[in-house]
């Protein structure tokens, strides 16, 4: 059961090379699942981000933005059904995607 | 190299020297943005004028299929792509092109070499452009065929391909013809709809239609110009292409599509414009030659037919007065203008099935069916299917059988299984909702082939979001996906309609959440059934009975 907290955000953006969907971790590096991204809350939430921007122009990630999270037993969950299926991937194909094991 | 095979357009070398230059300018392009020396925001128009997109999960390649048209050495090539560079898979999209939704930017400059190597591209599948021609996918084969479209289309294609002037329109431009009074190819909802209609003396002319569109301002075109010579045809769309790239709005992306044109100015006032540009340009210069349309009519030439009466016993006796084989031929079985031979739709819509989707074993045994039953050529419709256009009347019980070996025998064309959908929230960056489980959902729900037979002709189109590529509005039924404070939630619409009756559905009752979507259409549904006069399909009950009607049965009279 997912704990409501309001506020909570982590940073994902993209794989300039695959397109793959990343998130930023605790290091300040990129992290290819959604359990391992760090939360942030408030204005950390806005300092995260422009850590993150720094970060994307060295590492080959792109655009990089900020979504709303609850916290469930696996760590951060998505708010929005997008992002849901965006960190695992096609409920149509669950063969496919991060939920299949497979990176971009 | 594509081999020569009747019906098929050919490029020369100046087409293939073309291609080539481009796919390197696009290598270079990927190399500099990954060495960082173009930014994403100077990069991104750049990929878009290549067909390719960022989605949820990965970047998207839009390939173009010009006119639907494809010979199976091309279809052949897109398998073998999907399968070295995608997931084993392809998606036929509502504008008769292909999609490969697991692209890695790194390896695009190999897959356009792929494809250039089959004369095909991306180019113009993106962007404020004039994009891909579309028409019917019977073209050359319809009985009620006036002219054959593919022969305008691909002068069209030739005109529009990088057109200098018509490069940086306010906003993406889309042009349907349809060469049959029979409208399958949807003209009433493009920017520029194009239907041939017969002149005095034998000649063949066409009517222009102007604004239709669908998204978030939905409109019908509307009549612009009636009989334009053929000779015309490049001059007058010239005039229109010019009127629009100076008069459409570039200062609001809602805005700025050629329907919003239409409906501030007024077609009258629209039309007045057009035709003074018209007059101006008319001339030698834009005059469409009847000795280019003759080379390029040669190009679309009937494949070598042969002499055969016109309905074989065959055709109803085998396999053997099989039930399953007379449901496919009463649904997904044309008749052709040549005696003995039909055309035929495999639909890519088993029950449960994900609509347009074809895996790279599917692509490469319909690429060995066309071989082997239709002359090397097929065709995708907008509909999300293809179509083998030539077969022999004699062979279609072991066509049927065949396509059943690979799950492509669906009796289900134009039937209630037979859906059109977007990708959606599965993959779609701009979607607001999932498409593509509702209509898993649905077709499930009535995968009795006896069921559906039964129903009769009715189109569900879905779509994720406003932007309508599901067709949603011109759906027998409609629905639309939105997001309703972070909850997936359907609208459904009922009586719209692609064909020569264009109408813009109308809404049936409130929104609903995902799991409802499906009881909800199979009350619609029982209600038809229940009110159905004979011979009615489900949207002539519609226009009889009126929304509200069905609007109380299903959602009862206090909603």
């Amino acid at each position: 059961m997912a704990r409501l907290a309001d506020g909570l955000k982590v940073v994902t953006a993209n794989r300039l090379d695959s397109g793959g969907a990343v998130w930023f971790g605790a290091d300040d590096g990129w992290q290819p699942t959604i359990a391992a991204a760090a939360v942030f809350e408030g204005a950390g939430a806005e300092s995260a981000l422009a850590r993150a921007r720094e970060a994307a122009l060295r590492s080959g990630v792109i655009e990089p933005y900020l979504i709303e999270v609850a916290l469930a037993e696996s760590g951060p969950r998505p708010r929005s059904p997008r992002e849901q299926i965006r960190s695992h991937g096609p409920s149509v194909r669950t063969d496919l995607g991060i939920q299949a094991g497979q990176q971009p | 190299m594509t081999e020569l095979h009747a019906g098929l357009y050919h490029y020369d070398e100046i087409d293939r020297r073309f291609l080539a230059e481009r796919v390197e300018q696009f290598r270079r392009q990927v190399e500099r943005r990954i060495s960082g020396e173009l930014s994403e925001a100077e990069f991104r128009p750049l990929r878009l004028m290549n067909g390719l997109y960022l989605q949820l999960h990965a970047y998207m390649l839009r390939v173009a299929v010009p006119y639907g048209v494809l010979s199976a050495t091309q279809l052949r090539r897109l398998a073998a792509i999907g399968r070295k560079y995608d997931r084993g898979y392809g998606h036929f999209t509502t504008r008769q092109n292909l999609q490969f939704n697991w692209i890695r930017l790194v390896d695009v400059p190999a897959i356009l070499d792929e494809l250039a190597a089959v004369d095909m591209h991306a180019i113009q599948t993106s962007g404020n452009c004039i994009r891909n021609v579309t028409t019917d996918q019977f073209a050359g084969a319809a009985a009620d065929e006036l002219v054959d479209p593919r022969v305008y289309a691909e002068i069209l294609r030739q005109w529009s391909t990088l057109h200098p002037e018509f490069s940086f329109l306010p906003r993406k431009f889309k042009i349907a013809i349809t060469g049959s009074p029979h409208d399958r190819a949807a003209i009433a909802i493009h920017d520029v709809g194009i239907r041939a209609r017969a002149l005095a003396a034998g000649a063949v002319g066409f009517d222009i239609f102007v604004g239709g569109g669908l998204g978030r301002a939905p409109y019908l075109a509307k009549a612009l110009r009636e009989g334009l010579p053929e000779a015309d045809l490049l001059a007058y769309l010239e005039a229109v292409l010019r009127i629009y790239n100076q008069y459409g709005r570039r200062d609001n992306i809602y805005k700025a599509r050629i329907k919003i044109l239409v409906h501030e100015v007024g077609i009258t006032r629209l039309r007045e414009q057009i035709d003074a540009e018209f007059e101006r340009i008319r001339g030698p210069k834009y005059r469409l030659d009847p000795e280019i349309v003759a080379v390029i009519r040669g190009h679309f030439a009937p494949p070598p037919f042969e002499t055969l009466p016109p309905e074989p016993p065959a055709d109803a006796a085998a396999p053997a007065g099989d039930p399953g084989f007379a449901r496919w031929v009463r649904t997904n079985v044309t008749p052709h203008r040549q005696p003995g031979y039909a055309v035929v739709t495999i639909t890519l819509k088993p029950a449960g099935g994900i609509p347009g989707d074809a895996s790279s074993e599917q692509m490469e045994a319909v690429a060995d069916l066309a071989e082997r039953f239709s002359f090397g050529e097929l065709r995708v419709s907008h509909e999300q299917n293809l179509v083998l256009a030539h077969v022999r009347r004699d062979e279609l019980p072991l066509l049927w059988q065949e396509l059943g070996r690979h799950g492509l025998d669906s009796a289900n064309a134009g039937l209630i299984g037979d859906i059109i959908a977007c990708p959606g929230l599965d993959y779609c960056s701009l979607a607001n909702a999932r498409s593509i489980p509702l209509a898993q959902q649905i077709s499930q729900r009535f995968a009795d082939p006896e069921r559906q037979h039964a129903i009769g002709e009715l189109k569900i189109k879905m779509s994720g979001c406003i932007n309508a590529c599901g067709h949603h509005h011109v759906g027998h039924i409609g629905v639309l996906g939105v997001d309703k404070h972070g909850v997936e939630t359907y609208q459904i619409t009922v009586g719209g309609s692609a064909t020569e009756d264009a109408a813009m559905g109308v809404v049936v009752g409130p929104a609903v959440g995902y799991d409802e979507v499906t009881d909800k259409i199979e009350r619609l549904v029982a209600a038809y059934l229940d009110w159905r006069l004979e011979g009615e399909r489900f949207i002539d009950t519609v226009a009889r009975l009126g929304a509200k009607t069905f609007r109380e049965r299903v959602y009862g009279p206090a909603a």
